[in-house]
Parts: C-alpha cells; sequence; structure tokens
C-alpha cells in the first residue's frame, strides 16, 4: 500500500456512504438544533429566530417532564430485567438439559415477530376480564384489572411487552460469550470442590461482564428507539402516563404538527444518546470485547 | 453450537438441581405461552378463544377472513419492494466503504470513521422529525423510495464488514495485485468470496430489521399502494374497527409468516447469524 502519494480510490470507495450518512445523519442532527432555535414559518411570515423559546417552554411543559420521566422509569426498568433475564436463558440453554435447542428456539422466537404483531397479540392478553393475564389470575382469586387502563400499570404493561419481546435477542450475545469460555476453568473449579452458584458469582458472571456492557448499552439504547408497542397499546396514555420521550415527539410532530417544538425535544433525546455514546466510545470501550 | 457444556461440577443436592430444572421449564414455557396462543386462536374459531379443547376443530377462516379485509397482497408486495432496495443498497454502499476502511490509509481516517459510527447510536428513529422534511422536500412522500432512504447506508454493515476485511490475509490481496487485479477487482475475488457468512449474517439481520420496522414507514406513508406490512397490519388492527381476536391472530402471524418460517427451518443459521453480527 503506498502511502506517500495521494490516493483516490479511497475516497471514490467513500462517496456513496458519506452522500447517504451526512443526508440522513449528520445533517438532520444539526438541522434539529437549527430549527429548535426558529418559530415556525407561517403563510407569507419566513421562521424567526427565537432563540431558547422552545427550551423554555419545554421546562413548563408538564408533559415533556412526564415523558422524561416515563422513560427513565422504562428504561431503569426493562434494561436490568432484560439482562438478567438473558443471562438465565442463556445459561439454562447452554447446559446440558433435556430439549435445550426447542427452549432456544422459544426464548428466540419473539425476536424476529415484528413488534407491532407483538403489541396486538398483547393487547388481548391485557384486556380486563376476558384476557389472557386476567383469566390466569382469576385462577389465583385476583379480580379483574384494566391492566392498560390504569395509570399505575400502563408503563409497566408496556414494559413486560418489551422484555419478552427483547430478552431472547440478548440471550444471542450470552450464548455465544459463553460457549467461548474455557472448559478447564469448570474442571478446576469442581478439582477445588466449588459449588455451582459460588462458580457463576467468582468465574461465570466477571467473564460475561464484556458482554453484559454491551448490551446494556444496546437495551438502553432500544428503550429510547421502539415506541411500536406505545402506539398500538397505550397511545401514551391514559393521562400520558406511557407517554415515553420519542413517542411525545412523534405526536407532537406528526399529530400537532408543531415540528419546531418536536425539534427542541428530539435536541433532548439526541442529548441523551451522544451521552450514552460517550460512555460507550469513551469508557467502556476499553474493556468491551469487540475490536 | 449445540455442544453441551455439562457442568462437572459436584456438591449440588439432586433437590435444589431437579428445582431448578423445573423453573428452567417453567421459564420456557412462560416464553411459549404467548406465541402457542396465538397459533391457538388463529387456527381455531371464536367460541375456542378461551375455551382450550384439544379435539376444537382447526380452521383456516381467521386467515381467510383476514386477507381479504385488507389489502395484504399489496403490503406484502410494498415491503418486499422495500427490502429489496434497502439491502441491494446497503449491501454495495458498505461493501464499498468497509473495503476503503480496511485496505487503504488516508488522512482524515480516524475522524471519518467515527463520523461513521455516528449513526449507530444517533438512528434515523431519533431524527424522524428532520428526515420527514428532507424527504418533503424532496417530494418523496408517500414512496417507497422515501421509506428506505434513511436506511440505504448503515453504519452497522459498515463496521461489521471492516471487521471482516481486516481479516483477510495481506498475502491474498498481494498475490492478487501481482497477477495485475485492479482494486474493484481484488474487492470482488478476493475480499467478498472471503466474507461470505458475514454476508449472510448481516443480509438477515438486515431483512429482519426491515421487515419488522414501522415507526419511519407510518411516519412517512399514507396509502394503500406504498404501506409496507407492519403499517398495514397496525391500520387494520386499530381498535376502533372492532376486529375479533382471531382474526388479528391470524393476521399477524400471517404478516410474520416469511420470517417465522424462514426461521423455524434454519433455525441454528438464524441463530449464528444473529451471533455472528452481534460479537463482531
Amino acid at each position: 500500500m503506498a502511502r506517500s502519494r495521494f490516493q483516490l480510490a479511497p475516497w471514490i470507495l467513500l462517496l456513496p456512504a458519506t452522500v447517504l450518512l451526512v443526508a440522513f445523519t449528520h445533517y438532520p442532527a444539526v438541522m434539529t438544533m437549527v430549527k429548535s432555535l426558529y418559530r415556525l414559518p407561517k403563510g407569507s411570515r419566513p421562521a424567526k429566530f427565537v432563540g431558547t423559546e422552545h427550551y423554555v417552554s419545554m421546562i413548563n411543559d408538564p408533559v415533556f417532564w412526564a415523558s422524561l420521566k416515563n422513560s427513565m422509569i422504562y428504561a431503569l426498568g426493562t434494561v436490568p430485567m432484560a439482562i438478567g433475564l438473558s443471562m438465565l436463558m442463556a445459561i439454562i440453554v447452554n447446559s446440558a438439559i433435556k430439549g435445550r435447542s426447542l427452549m432456544r428456539m422459544f426464548f428466540f422466537l419473539p425476536t424476529i415477530l415484528p413488534m407491532i404483531a407483538v403489541a396486538n397479540i398483547w393487547l388481548f392478553f391485557y384486556t380486563p376480564s376476558y384476557g389472557l393475564i386476567d383469566q390466569f389470575l382469576s385462577l389465583f382469586g385476583f379480580e379483574q384489572h384494566n391492566w392498560l387502563g390504569d395509570p399505575d400499570t400502563a408503563l409497566g404493561s408496556l414494559m413486560v411487552t418489551a422484555i419478552w419481546k427483547e430478552a431472547g435477542f440478548f440471550m444471542i450475545f450470552y450464548l455465544a460469550a459463553l460457549q467461548q469460555m474455557n472448559p478447564t476453568l469448570a474442571e478446576a473449579a469442581a478439582l477445588e470442590g466449588a459449588g455451582r452458584w459460588y462458580f457463576f458469582r467468582r468465574v461465570t458472571f466477571p467473564l460475561l461482564m464484556p458482554t453484559t456492557l454491551f448490551v446494556m448499552i444496546n437495551a438502553i439504547i432500544n428503550s429510547f428507539r421502539l415506541i411500536d408497542h406505545v402506539i398500538v397499546l397505550t397511545r401514551g396514555g391514559p393521562d400520558n402516563a406511557s407517554t415515553i420521550l420519542l413517542y411525545y415527539i412523534y405526536m407532537v410532530a406528526f399529530r400537532y404538527w408543531d415540528t419546531a417544538y418536536a425539534s427542541a425535544l428530539t435536541m433532548v433525546l439526541l442529548v441523551i444518546l451522544a451521552g450514552l455514546a460517550f460512555i460507550q466510545f469513551g469508557i467502556l470501550d476499553r474493556k468491551i470485547h469487540y475490536k | 453450537m449445540i455442544q453441551a457444556n455439562a457442568s462437572p461440577i459436584a456438591g449440588t443436592n439432586g433437590a435444589s438441581r431437579a428445582l431448578e430444572t423445573v423453573g428452567a421449564y417453567m421459564l420456557a414455557l412462560l416464553w411459549a405461552l404467548p406465541f402457542l396462543y396465538v397459533v391457538w386462536t388463529a387456527f381455531h374459531s371464536a367460541e375456542y378463544e378461551v375455551n382450550f379443547n384439544l379435539f376444537a376443530p382447526i380452521t383456516l377462516e381467521n386467515f381467510v377472513t383476514a386477507w381479504h379485509s385488507a389489502p395484504f397482497a399489496r403490503y406484502f408486495l410494498n415491503t418486499f419492494m422495500l427490502i429489496t432496495m434497502v439491502l441491494a443498497s446497503q449491501l454495495v454502499v458498505c461493501t464499498l466503504a468497509a473495503y476503503a476502511f480496511a485496505k487503504y490509509d488516508f488522512p482524515g481516517k480516524t475522524i471519518l470513521f467515527f463520523l461513521v459510527l455516528v449513526q449507530l447510536m444517533i438512528m434515523p428513529e431519533a431524527l424522524m422529525v428532520e428526515n420527514y422534511a428532507t424527504a418533503a422536500s424532496l417530494g418523496l412522500v408517500d414512496t417507497i423510495v422515501a421509506m428506505g432512504l434513511p436506511y440505504l447506508a448503515s453504519a452497522f454493515g459498515i463496521f461489521l464488514l471492516r471487521q471482516t476485511f481486516m481479516t483477510v490475509p495481506k498475502e491474498l490481496d498481494d498475490a492478487a495485485r501481482i497477477e495485475g487485479a485492479g482494486p474493484l477487482k481484488i474487492l470482488l475475488k478476493v475480499y467478498v468470496p472471503l466474507a461470505k457468512p458475514v454476508y449472510i449474517a448481516y443480509g438477515l439481520v438486515s431483512v429482519s430489521y426491515h421487515w419488522n420496522n414501522l415507526l419511519w414507514p407510518l411516519v412517512v406513508t399514507n396509502s394503500v399502494t406504498t404501506r409496507p406490512l407492519t403499517v398495514g397490519l397496525q391500520v387494520f388492527s386499530s381498535p376502533d374497527q372492532g376486529v375479533q381476536w382471531g382474526i388479528i391472530s391470524a393476521a399477524a402471524l400471517m404478516t410474520s409468516a416469511p420470517l417465522l418460517i424462514g426461521f423455524l427451518l434454519f433455525q441454528r443459521q438464524f441463530v449464528q447469524s444473529f451471533m455472528r453480527a452481534g460479537i463482531k
């Protein structure tokens, strides 16, 4: 590879990707910033620079704060659950248990279903009294409950659906990590007389740490990215109890058509995502297994 | 990959191990239940929705009704055109970019690579407001092209292929060059064939992503002639339509069928592909 002279080839090779990425990632990110500082043009009146006006209304907008809070609860609730369950699934499927390939299939199956189909299915499960969940709980003497219509359970219901959909996907990464583990570790531990729980705590779990960090970042990003189930199951309700940030952006932009305010809201999302990117590339990447 | 790591660790008594086994089966059953239930309601008439009788007659009526209550054939075609366009573009664009990053040294390479990776974090969904404005200014709202535009280049694809291309032995590259092959020929004759499993993995992941993608297509389409399956299913099953569950289940299964059948037939390849794509 000639390093000294200028080469045209790499630039030509990179041209299509660069144009597309700039047009649909970098340019819109910058334009979001710009538009969040302007008032929308109306009729013949051009867009007017209003500085932080949208951000001030955002601070005074209780729905924005509710959506931010719900997003945090959603992430804090789904991510650790999905991580714990996916780790457990991987350990089960990687063990000598009978029927493990059938189990692996059932764990992974929700991953390849469209979230919109999954949400429609779960809409039925959550139906008060007639739905599967109330039918099941009534066996144990529970009263019927309007899971999606009660502000206390609406967000939680969305979280359960998301965990069911995603845990099997993350299981794959743990499965890959477990299969790369050196089997002599387990043999050595057996010779030492270590118990299985002890072995998991002191050997398996620490060795899975890079995978856990990788899964964690991806699960957090997904928690901000996916709103298909919100659209189907609760539409953010009741009374914004299950409105998460991206869903609020969607409503403001494409239901109320206030794209300037939606841009200001998007900026908050971009800052959160950039923060996550910083954590991943800046701090975690040194310990993460890829590269 | 199914080789069992039969744990040789001693010191656990039979009772707790039996309990663990039961727990494992319970978890699998819990995970399987929603899907099995959907299959049940889709293939039985409404009276068996909550009445589980093993001898209940199996019917395809729900599928027939669903198929005729919405233009699903058109939706299938739209989805098919969308994923074909997206995948074809991604394969070409990402291959070229990954080749540049893996093979050449040029000023600004690190910064450029970092700028590519930005898309991994700030995904198209987060930028839908501006991307809609772009689609509108190009006059592309409610077209299949608009649905694919933000995804035509994929940072994930570039990253994955670059990692793979970097493992291609330099000797192979040199040998091809000595034989007089140009950069493009080397790419097609040496790099691409060696990366075949990665292409399959990436293709599967990309197809399932776009088959299942809802939000951006929902925003940018508004007519039967452009809607993909996901949006069609969303319109079809809106609560105000008062559709029966059996029919919704049938529609949900129908729209997922190609991926589902592919998965059931090639389970190992699917899982391995997602694994391969994930750990690079």
